[in-house]
């Protein structure tokens, strides 16, 4: 294999995204076969269990009971579940529960762990979906340039065929039943504060009702109310806005020195400082992401 | 053990052993179409009489209300399911006909 391009014309077809070795399949079908010396001793799993099979067994079971072993002993040395003497149990897990409801407003204190004390967690998390949606979809979309008239030909005879299908049972169960997971989603989210959920489960439970609608109604009239620019513009915004809530801590002395955010009292709808809002954001990102997987890969397009 | 909890109790181990039946069928059946017909067993029948034999042990009006609309959110949701991936099956499968004949 010689390459006798420059340097440059190598990291322009790096970044087009040539294959490394040019012609790649012709390459591997000519190139020969290491020629192994007579002398020369081989050790290889292939080896040893086309000679010896007895020794493979025994390897086999030996080095799973190791791994079982090793495992096991671990297992042995974790605390006790519920141990007051574990290490998790420290004056942190007491400090969240003592003054968690003081300090944050939350009575769930999961959502105020999440949202206020680790809130810059939480952030990260909430790219990590976006910027696993964003990968999709370049890898996924379907573009002029990733998709051959055959595919497109095939896309529009399934297109046909999907429209012969009246779908009627699936149509009228999605008509009762994909407004009240979405609401059920919406009341999830707003109630993050205050009872299990927030932002990823309510989002999630959005995303199912969407994907119900888009399944039973098809992807043009989902195209109505949700477009890529619509998925792009949710998210971004989202991810801005809980940027933005959550950098004052930063601006105000890393210690909300200055200026606090009213908490409201606990228990009440909008209380808890910006846990509500950050809610909100949480729950919009994950839907968009979880409809956007599904349009992707079903469709190739939102 | 009062009358009520006797019923309850029964009306759950009933639920359970048609879950039981359900899982056993969903393993020991080969063809999608008889498995599914086994897991839609569970989902209906014995998600029914799970929640019935609770519904009989709870006190408030609230959290019957609540297992009602459990069993109502499932009994509509399954069918569809199981409806589409039967619809899928035949559509797809071109000897779905032949083995439904066969065994």
């Amino acid at each position: 294999m010689s390459d006798n391009r420059s340097f440059w014309q190598r990291l322009k077809g790096w970044i087009d995204g040539d294959e490394v070795i040019i012609d790649a399949d012709k390459y591997i079908s000519t190139r020969e076969r290491k020629e192994i010396a007579p002398g020369e001793k081989r050790v290889s799993v292939e080896h040893v269990r086309s000679n010896n099979p007895t020794l493979y067994r025994v390897l086999c079971v030996g080095i799973t009971l190791c791994f079982i072993v090793v495992m096991l002993m671990v297992v042995m040395d974790l605390p006790m579940f519920g141990d007051p003497g574990s290490p998790t149990n420290n004056e942190v897990a007491a400090r969240y529960l003592e003054s968690g409801i003081e300090e944050t407003g939350a009575i769930n204190f999961v959502a105020g762990m999440i949202l206020d004390y680790r809130a810059f967690d939480t952030f990260g998390e909430s790219n990590v979906l976006f910027m696993a949606v964003v990968a999709v979809l370049m890898l996924l979309q379907r573009d002029k340039k990733n998709i051959s008239a055959v595919e497109d030909k095939e896309m529009a005879e399934d297109e046909v065929f999907d429209g012969q299908d009246s779908k009627i049972i699936l149509k009228k169960g999605a008509k009762c039943l994909a407004p009240i997971v979405i609401l059920y989603g919406i009341y999830v989210v707003l109630n993050g504060h205050l009872s299990p959920g927030g932002g990823f489960s309510g989002g999630s439970i959005i995303g199912a009702g969407l994907i119900l609608y888009a399944a039973a109604n098809g992807h043009k009239k989902m195209q109505t109310f949700f477009t890529v620019k619509t998925l792009t513009i949710t998210s971004v915004c989202c991810l801005l806005t809980y940027c933005g809530c959550k950098s004052y801590s930063f601006f105000t002395g890393a210690n909300h020195v200055g200026w606090e955010v009213p908490k409201g009292t606990p228990g009440d709808i909008l209380s808890s400082g910006f846990i509500l809002p950050l809610n909100i954001c949480v729950g919009l990102v994950v839907a968009c992401t979880m409809y956007g997987f599904y349009a992707l890969f079903t469709k190739g397009e939102i | 053990m009062s009358i009520r909890e006797i019923i309850a109790a029964v009306c759950i181990i009933i639920g359970l052993l048609v879950f039981l039946c359900a899982t056993f069928g969903v393993f020991r059946f080969k063809y999608v179409m008889n498995k599914m017909h086994a897991a839609a067993l569970g989902d209906t029948m014995g998600l029914f009489f799970v929640v019935v034999g609770l519904m009989i042990m709870s006190d408030s009006v609230f959290v019957i209300a609540k297992y009602v609309l459990i069993i109502l959110f499932f009994w509509l949701t399954s069918p569809i399911a199981t409806h589409m991936i039967a619809k899928v099956e035949l559509l797809t499968n071109k000897d779905a006909e032949e083995r439904m004949k066969g065994k």
